[in-house]
């Protein structure tokens, strides 16, 4: 990939100015996909039944259509034969479901109609005849021997688990662990559950699609537009070139805007009628589109007596959904870190994605790791105490140490990791004990950065010195607009008002894989950083051209130019807008900058490509527990994330903060709940709780680790992730300092932590850290 | 039924500052009202249940969800949106520090926030860090960026009453510098 500068930030490149599009966002002006007019446009209901998997027996949409203004209702017999499917690991989900649906909310028909209400009220009339079929919804139903079927085997023939609901077997590890089990002096073992929890972004998933020329137009608050388009180019069998994403900035993505969902339903209604069609999903609907996988893992950790860690064996089973969508991909990745951060001799991991009659599971910040770093890392915690080793010391005596490669063959340690540990250590206050009743814990978590990418960018500098950056990135509230303005104007010396940053347009702005794994300060950054290159390398001709000086004893960096005296006394600078306004002569016109920044694949890799960087946080928190009813108060909860470089003071805070609280909703209160039909029966805001201003610890600290150790842009690391990654072991961990209770399952409910204080063993002592 | 055979009416009311009238389906909610009767789409919709507060209108004065209200109970009453915020000077104190504070990420939910931020100031100029947080409990965000969303409404707060200067961002990124309950002003 492109080696980047590590020249330190000036004045611009890790100040806090306002966010690039924050005077949008305030005054409502902001248009997501939902706020955008398309004259003529059809609205497009689903039509669902209410239960998780049926036999499609048949379909009348006669009363539907005598509503007038009713234009199209879609069903699989509409669709080609055989039904197109798609999916980023396997084409495995239909357009819309044939013959069986496999999951509550799968739907089997689609009503385009005039108005909303018309095509509520049209869907509602859709009589669907189905027989309802047994379902599995858990682990134990899905792994059963004579489970039904999830996934029709003729999807995978000659995969020999074709017969089975699990969708793909994962195998890593180093070292002789049957060896190292036996000269283990301490062995601790427990198993842990993660449950499924949604990404509930505040916008709901909204979809259009119009025919455009001879090819189509398709908007989508979707976080990879290119590969949307590869999806619909492929399933239309169009050329990419006549397949035009536009993709407005997402009201919140977490993961869940990865990957095409209705987009190409919307497609082909739109060619069908040959209308513009429009789709935003309820939240309700978001339930029932994506959410995280669901994990169960058992850890068996083996410790020598001094607390060095001997060897490691995983085991996880990961409950996705109906249709793969990019859940396996998460269950490889989550679980090839199992070992975290630290060095293990002998390391042994088994993880497998196994299909059932529920939601797709599919991206969700932190991409896997979070389930099992709850397992792990709580792992750690419990052996702590069996070792009376004090938890931060037994974390210090393992981590690798920077350079380090802890895990063969990938990417060494790329942080001085201990030193984030000591600062949330030190910051919480580690070595005094908590006030009576109170508790403490502490934990890390690790996470492989991007193990593929590429980005392109243009940079065009204007003739009166303004800037603007094409980039193909997902601005979905990390701020990589202001990032990208921020490394322009810093390279160009354009002031930042001046930089604009053109996104979501396939058909204007240059190729990126996609915004996902904290990538895009790192991958997109270097693209604009080798695009401004490009740039000062021109300016740098063009002013040995007008000052007639060669080249040799001209730098261009920061913005100015800088002529070296031939005697070596002092340098002349100019601005570099001054060399280009009068390089460019009479036509006027700009300086155009074409970047390219690369993560290369490595086929014999496991995850096919090292670790571009590593995402390292600590958490602590110190919380008290009300006996009597269960409920948890955080009182207090630091961060230390070692970011390489923060560019962005503020907006690194807020991403730290704001993962820290998004995990404290799958720590302390959200997940699914089905009913015996496998029917989600917490679907939507009411029933299914996430963290309100009510719920926030009483005082959260953030801290970021700068040693300029990335490979981005100024030694910058992506860092969107790392402070949701070990927010529930910390707090689990300091639930039983604070009560003596251990509990391994997820939410930590005030219901269950109520339950688990009823059922303490007496003579169990809180603290004991 | 179909869309031109809903019974409308005329709904009239004076919507940011302006007297303003549509024909408007007599079931709408005020959300969908302002949304696709008047093209005011500031206003967010979500959860459609007033769980979420990213519909968030003042009526009256009063910040409601205004998915939970017909649109013709606010005939003749007198409403804010979030473009309504801004005044003939620029932008409302709320606004200039949600922006200053990176209170805004995704932003999806800042209008909602920033009304109901408007609606608690109106009853509670001085408001301490437990009232925000109390004023705001309706309102989810889940880029979570609720530190910086309460510092924001703190410091609108002691900038409408034009005590001291509000911080700069570069002060923000000591968490010791947030607020607490003790601290805020009163």
């Amino acid at each position: 990939m492109t080696t980047a500068t590590t020249a330190p930030p000036d004045g611009l490149v890790g100040a806090s100015p306002n966010r690039s599009g924050g005077i949008e966002r305030v005054t409502g002006r902001q248009a997501y996909v939902a706020d955008m007019p398309l004259e003529g446009a059809l609205h497009v209901r689903l039509v669902t039944v209410p239960v998780a998997r049926a036999r499609i027996l048949s379909i009348d949409a006669a009363a539907a259509f005598q509503l007038p203004g009713v234009a199209l209702v879609m069903t699989a017999a509409d669709l080609p034969d055989p039904m197109p499917r798609f999916g980023p690991q396997f084409r495995d989900r239909p357009v819309l479901a044939i013959g069986e649906t496999k999951f509550h909310g799968d739907p089997v028909a689609a009503v385009a109609a005039e108005t909303l209400d018309l095509a509520e009220a049209a869907a509602a009339l859709v009589k669907v005849d189905y027989e309802q079929l047994p379902a599995v919804v858990t682990l134990e139903d899905a792994l059963a021997p004579d489970a039904p079927l999830v996934q029709d085997p003729a999807l995978r023939s000659g995969d020999p688990l074709a017969a089975t609901n699990v969708l793909r077997e994962h195998r890593y590890g180093w070292g002789d662990v049957d060896a190292a089990r036996l000269g283990a002096d301490v062995i601790v073992e427990g198993t842990y559950d993660f449950p499924m929890v949604t990404q509930f972004a505040i916008e709901c998933h909204g979809f259009m699609a119009a025919p455009d020329g001879d090819g189509i137009a398709i908007w989508s608050s979707i976080q990879h537009p290119y590969w949307l388009q590869r999806v619909i180019a492929s399933l239309l069998e169009l050329p990419l070139a006549k397949v035009r994403v536009y993709a407005p900035d997402p009201g919140g993505a977490f993961g869940g805007k990865q990957h095409a969902k209705y987009e190409p339903l919307l497609a082909f209604m739109a060619r069908r009628a040959d209308r513009p069609m429009r789709l935003v999903l309820s939240l309700e609907e978001t339930f029932q589109a994506v959410r995280r996988g669901a994990w169960r893992v058992h850890v068996r950790s083996g410790f020598q007596a001094d607390g060095r860690l001997a060897f490691r064996e995983v085991d996880a089973d990961c409950l996705i959904g109906a249709y793969a969508d990019i859940a396996d991909r998460t269950v490889v990745k989550g679980s090839y870190t199992s070992a975290g951060p630290y060095v293990i001799p002998a390391v042994r991991i088994n993880a497998r994605s196994v299909l059932s009659h529920t939601v797709p599971s599919t991206a969700f910040r932190g991409f896997g790791n979070p389930q099992q770093i709850w397992a792990t890392e709580s792992n750690l915690d419990e052996a702590a105490r069996v070792l009376s080793i004090d938890p931060v010391e037994l974390r210090l005596r393992n981590l690798a140490s920077r350079g380090q490669e802890f895990i063969p063959g990938d990417t060494p340690a790329d942080g001085i990791w201990a030193e984030s540990l000591q600062r949330a250590a030190e910051r919480i206050g580690w070595t005094s004990p908590p006030s009576a009743g109170r508790g403490r814990g502490i934990a890390v978590g690790l996470k492989s950065g991007p193990t593929t990418g590429l980005s392109y960018a243009t940079v065009r500098l204007l003739v009166d010195g303004s800037v603007v950056v094409a980039a193909g990135t997902s601005d979905m509230g990390q701020g990589a607009r202001t990032i990208f303005a921020q490394i322009a104007a810093h390279e160009l010396g354009a002031p930042l008002g001046w930089v604009s940053v053109v996104m979501g347009d396939t058909a204007v702005v240059p190729y990126d894989q996609q915004t996902s794994a904290s990538r895009s300060s790192v991958l997109m950054g270097n693209a604009i950083l080798a695009a401004c290159r490009e740039i000062q390398s021109k300016v740098r001709a063009m002013a040995a051209r007008l000052e007639d000086v060669p080249e040799a004893r001209i730098t261009v960096d920061a913005g100015r130019v800088r002529l070296a005296a031939e005697d070596g006394g002092d340098a002349r600078e100019l601005p570099i807008a001054d060399i280009v306004a009068r390089g460019l002569g009479r036509l006027g016109g700009e300086v155009i900058g074409l970047g390219e920044s690369r993560k290369e694949a490595d086929p014999d890799h496991p995850l096919g490509g090292t670790s571009a960087f590593y995402e390292f946080n600590c958490t602590a928190v110190e919380l008290a527990v009300d006996e009597a009813t269960g409920d948890i108060t955080i009182l207090r909860h630091v961060i230390v994330s070692d970011v390489g470089r923060a560019l962005h003071g503020a907006q690194v805070r807020g991403q730290d903060e704001g993962a820290a609280i998004m995990g404290l909703g799958h720590t302390l209160m959200e997940h699914y709940l089905f009913d015996d039909e496998g029917r989600i029966r917490n679907l939507g805001a009411i029933d299914y709780k996430i963290p309100t201003t009510l719920d926030l610890p009483r005082r959260i600290e953030s801290e970021v680790v700068e040693n300029g150790d990335g490979p981005g842009p100024y030694g910058a690391k992506g860092m969107s992730e790392g402070a949701l990654l070990c927010v529930a072991p910390a707090v689990a961990a300091a639930l039983r300092d604070a009560t003596g209770v251990t509990i391994r399952d997820l939410p930590l409910s005030p219901e269950r932590v109520w339950r688990a204080l009823q059922e303490r063993e007496p003579g169990v002592e809180a603290g004991a850290r | 039924m179909s869309a031109d055979e809903s019974p409308t009416a005329i709904l009239r009311l004076t919507l940011n500052g302006r007297a303003r009238s549509a024909t408007v389906a007599q079931h709408r909610t005020l959300l969908d009202a302002l949304r696709f009767d008047f093209g005011l789409t500031g206003t967010k919709e979500c959860c459609l249940v007033g769980e979420c507060g990213a519909c968030t209108v003042l009526l009256d004065g009063r910040g409601v969800d205004s998915c939970l209200v017909l649109a013709f109970e606010a005939d003749g009453a007198d409403v804010v949106t979030v473009e309504g915020l801004a005044g003939d000077e620029g932008l409302d104190p709320l606004q200039q520090a949600f922006l200053d504070h990176g209170a805004a990420q995704c932003g999806f939910c800042i209008p909602g926030q920033l009304v109901a931020a408007r609606a608690l100031l109106e009853v509670n100029p001085a408001p301490t860090r437990a009232d925000v947080e109390e004023g705001l409990a309706g309102n989810l965000c889940r880029c979570a960026g609720y530190e910086q969303i309460v510092e924001a409404v703190l410091d609108a707060a002691t900038r409408a009453a034009g005590r001291g200067t509000h911080r700069s961002p570069e002060s923000l990124a000591d968490p010791a510098a947030t607020p607490d309950a003790t601290t805020a002003p009163q």
